[in-house]
Order: C-alpha cells, then structure tokens, then sequence
C-alpha cells in the first residue's frame, strides 16, 4: 500500500486540502505564489501545518521525521550542494538513472561549481530517486531543462513511479507536457486547490 | 620589593596623551574626539569603582558578596556576547543561550582552578576568585560570541543546503554537522593563538601585572600558564555547549529548520 493521503493539510494562505494519490502522476498547478511549493514542504513535513498526511497506513506526526522525508521524496525547484564534486552528494553509484538521463558515469566526479543549471537538476533528480523514495513531490523538474532532457526525465519519472508504484505529485506550468504525465490536475486557484481532469 | 604608588600627578601625565590624541582627531576630523574622551572618562570611573569594590570585598572574604559580584560580572557578559550577534534566538534564547554556556563552564572551571589546582583557603578567596573568573569570562565571552555569531549567520545563509539535507533523509546533527563545526572552531581559533603566540608576540597582561607589582617571573609564569590552559578549555567547552544547543534549537521536535526563531 503506497497510496498518498492528505487530510485537512493547511499551510499558509491555503484552504485546508484534502486528496489522495494512488500510483499515478498527478499535476500540480497554479500560478506563481500560490503555495504550491509550501503544500509539497508541507507534504514533506519540512515546515509547519496543520493537518496530516498519509502514506498506506502510516501517519507522518507518527513517524520519526527522517524516515518520513527519505520515503517522502521532494525535489526542490532549485537543487542544492555542499560539496565540492557531485559524487560525494550520492550513497550508492546508480549508473542506471545517470545514463538514462545522459549524464556520463565520469560526471560522478565533476565539480559542482561548474555545472550548468540544467546539469545539476539531473543530477539532483538522480540523487532523490537513488533513496528509493515511495512518493516523489516535484516541484518544477523540468524548468531548467532543453527539449531532449524535459523528455528523458518524464520517462525516468514515468518508469520510476510504474515500476516500483509511487504516486507522483508533479508542479508544472507546461500544458503541454501535463497532457503527456497525468490525468488528474490539482489547480490551486485563490487559495482553493481543485481537481480538474485533463 | 614594591609597587612604586602612582599619584594623580602621574596618572594625568598619561591623560594628557589621550587630551593630545582627542585634540588630533579634531584636527584631522577622525570624528572621534567625543569617543576618545567618553571612553576614557568612563575608563577612570569603571576601574575606580571596581577597585573600591574589589578592596571592600578582600576584607570581607563573604561568600555571598562574592557570589553577587560573579553573577554581576556573568550577566554583563551575557548581554555583551547577544549584543555581538548580528543574528540573534528571539525571546528569552537570545540572552540565555550565551549565558548559560558561559555560567556552565566559566564558573566550573574557576571553582576546579581554585579548589583543586590553587588550594586556595577558603576557596572563595576573592583576591583570586574574582581576577580568575574576570578572565575566564572574557575570554569565554569572545569564544561564544564568535561560535555562536558563526552559526546563525551560516545557517541563515545556507538554509537551502541545510534543508535540501533533511528533505534527503539526513538527521538535524548531520544537516547542520559542517556549520557546527566551523562555528566551534571559529570559537577556538583566538585562544589557540593566543597560546602559541605566548611570550613570544605578547606578553601576557597579568603576567606582566604581577612582574611589575614585584612577583618572581618565574612565578608570574606558571600562573600566566595555568590561566591560559583554563582559558583555552573554558572557552573551547562553552564554545560547544553554546553551538550545540544553538544548533538545536535552530530544528524543532519534527526536525524542521525554524529559522524564524532567529531575530
């Protein structure tokens, strides 16, 4: 059971919210500043709400916090680092998730500061799947990508959730490419969240 | 051999210095004239009323007077080490953290000095209680304003990498391991210089208050000695009380970093 359950979630300026997500993407959408990313902080139990989340049977106010937050796998809009290569970032060396999303294995041992924007949210992107998380929250994974990679991602994405059954939550401006993920959407619109289907 | 006794005669010799530093920062506009001399001013009546104090409290020998004297002089220091943080706890963890750490070490090592090492009868002797606990404060003071300075400006800065961290399933301690390190050697660096430069680049104040006042330099050096270790120690251990109950609090009990709880 890895169903994803929301009940009466309130953070910020948003309505209390409740849903659930079953092994499936589902879209996230609103425009800038309408708490989009605080619902996934939230969901991730990364900031203060009210409210509790579900993930099967288990209760994030009753699980230790750390656990919570490696099973719940939220992918910041902008990635961060604290050492100097990329690969001092990562516990196990997953080439799988590298090569599919056309990183070189050598890239494990590139400096940080010199990669592009759109190299670190791929590595960022192989670092949170590496957890084996059992929901993934994205907030924007495709934002700072070309064509070609906005692609590799959505099928890694897509295998990922299929293959081990996670329910995706997935922040997304693109009408586009909600069309190709999910058949659900979650539009946030004056601090009401509503599920519309695309 | 004695002290030579300085009269006000003397003393004012060297007051007309700082009258002819005042009187050149006017002329160059340094701005300064007013500081130089409220600073000075205060220098004279401070240590004045210390020294009153300090000759009515040696013929006393009164646990508690000296008990009032050391909390005085602890919450003094309190207030110096928040008001050196650029980034400070809110509510009472502003001034309490600090002073705690401080109170902890600070008092446990100079009662330890004065029982165990000096021997001193009874061991509340102020003539060495108050000079030792003097500088045990202020230099803990230093260690913790910088350990603690250093933790919250780091944290407020590298809050994305602290919380990218967590949301990767590391605990608190680890999120923040890095910043609570460098914050406690930030705190230790001046003392471990101090050390190494001894004798060498400085000599000492007290030592050199005890040489001038007559005591044998070899004397004066071993208690120039057993100071710095107790310095070194009482700053490094209230460095690390203050940075790891500092870095505690910046998470609450979900491990959140709550970085609103910083001023």
């Amino acid at each position: 059971m890895t169903i994803l359950k929301v009940c009466d979630l309130k953070v910020g300026e948003l309505r209390p919210v409740s849903f659930s997500v079953d092994n499936e993407v589902v879209c996230l959408t609103g425009p800038s500043g309408a708490g989009k990313s605080l619902l996934l902080r939230a969901m991730a139990d990364l900031i203060v709400h009210q409210g509790e989340a579900y993930l099967g049977d288990k209760k994030c106010s009753k699980i230790n916090p750390v656990v919570w937050r490696q099973w719940v796998g939220l992918l910041p809009a902008e990635s961060a680092w604290w050492m100097d290569k990329v690969g001092d970032h990562f516990k196990h060396k997953s080439d799988d998730y590298l090569t599919a999303l056309n990183l070189p294995t050598e890239s494990l041992g590139w400096e940080v500061s010199r990669c592009s924007t759109g190299e670190k949210q791929r590595f960022a992107i192989v670092r949170l799947l590496e957890q084996q998380p059992k929901v993934l929250l994205l907030d924007e994974p495709t934002a700072s990508l070309d064509a070609d990679s906005v692609k590799q991602v959505e099928a890694v994405i897509q295998n990922y959730s299929s293959e081990f059954n996670v329910p995706v939550i997935w922040v997304s401006h693109d009408k586009q490419q909600i069309k190709r993920l999910a058949r659900r959407e979650f539009k946030i619109l004056n601090n009401e969240i509503k599920e519309v289907t695309v | 051999m004695n002290v030579i006794s300085l009269s006000p005669f003397d003393l004012s010799l060297a007051a007309l210095l700082v009258l002819v530093l005042a009187a050149m920062s006017l002329i160059l506009k340094l701005g300064l004239s007013h500081r130089i001399l409220i600073a000075a001013i205060r220098t004279v009546v401070q240590l004045l009323l210390i020294g009153l104090v300090l000759k009515t409290l040696f013929a006393q020998v009164s646990l508690l007077w000296v008990s009032v004297l050391s909390i005085f002089m602890l919450l003094i220091a309190g207030r110096e080490v928040m008001a050196r943080q650029q980034r400070r706890f809110g509510g009472v963890w502003g001034y309490g953290l600090g002073t705690l750490s401080m109170f902890v070490s600070s008092f446990a090592l100079t009662i330890y000095a004065l029982i165990v090492i000096v021997g001193t009868d009874p061991w509340y002797t102020p003539q060495y209680a108050i000079p030792l606990l003097g500088m045990m404060l202020g230099n803990t003071m230093t260690g913790v304003s910088l350990a603690l300075d250093k933790l919250t400006t780091t944290a407020w800065q590298q809050r994305s990498v602290i919380e990218a961290r967590l949301i990767l399933g590391q605990d608190w301690r680890t999120a923040v391991g890095d910043i609570t390190r460098d914050s406690v050697r930030i705190g230790m660096i001046p003392m471990i210089n101090a050390m190494a430069a001894a004798g060498i680049v400085s000599l000492p104040g007290m030592m050199t208050g005890q040489i001038l006042s007559g005591t044998d330099p070899i004397e004066a050096v071993k208690y120039q000695i057993l100071i710095m270790f107790l310095i070194t120690a009482g700053t490094g251990f209230s460095a690390m009380l203050a940075t790891w109950i500092g870095a505690r609090r910046l998470f609450d009990e979900r491990q959140r970093l709550r970085l609103e709880r910083l001023s």
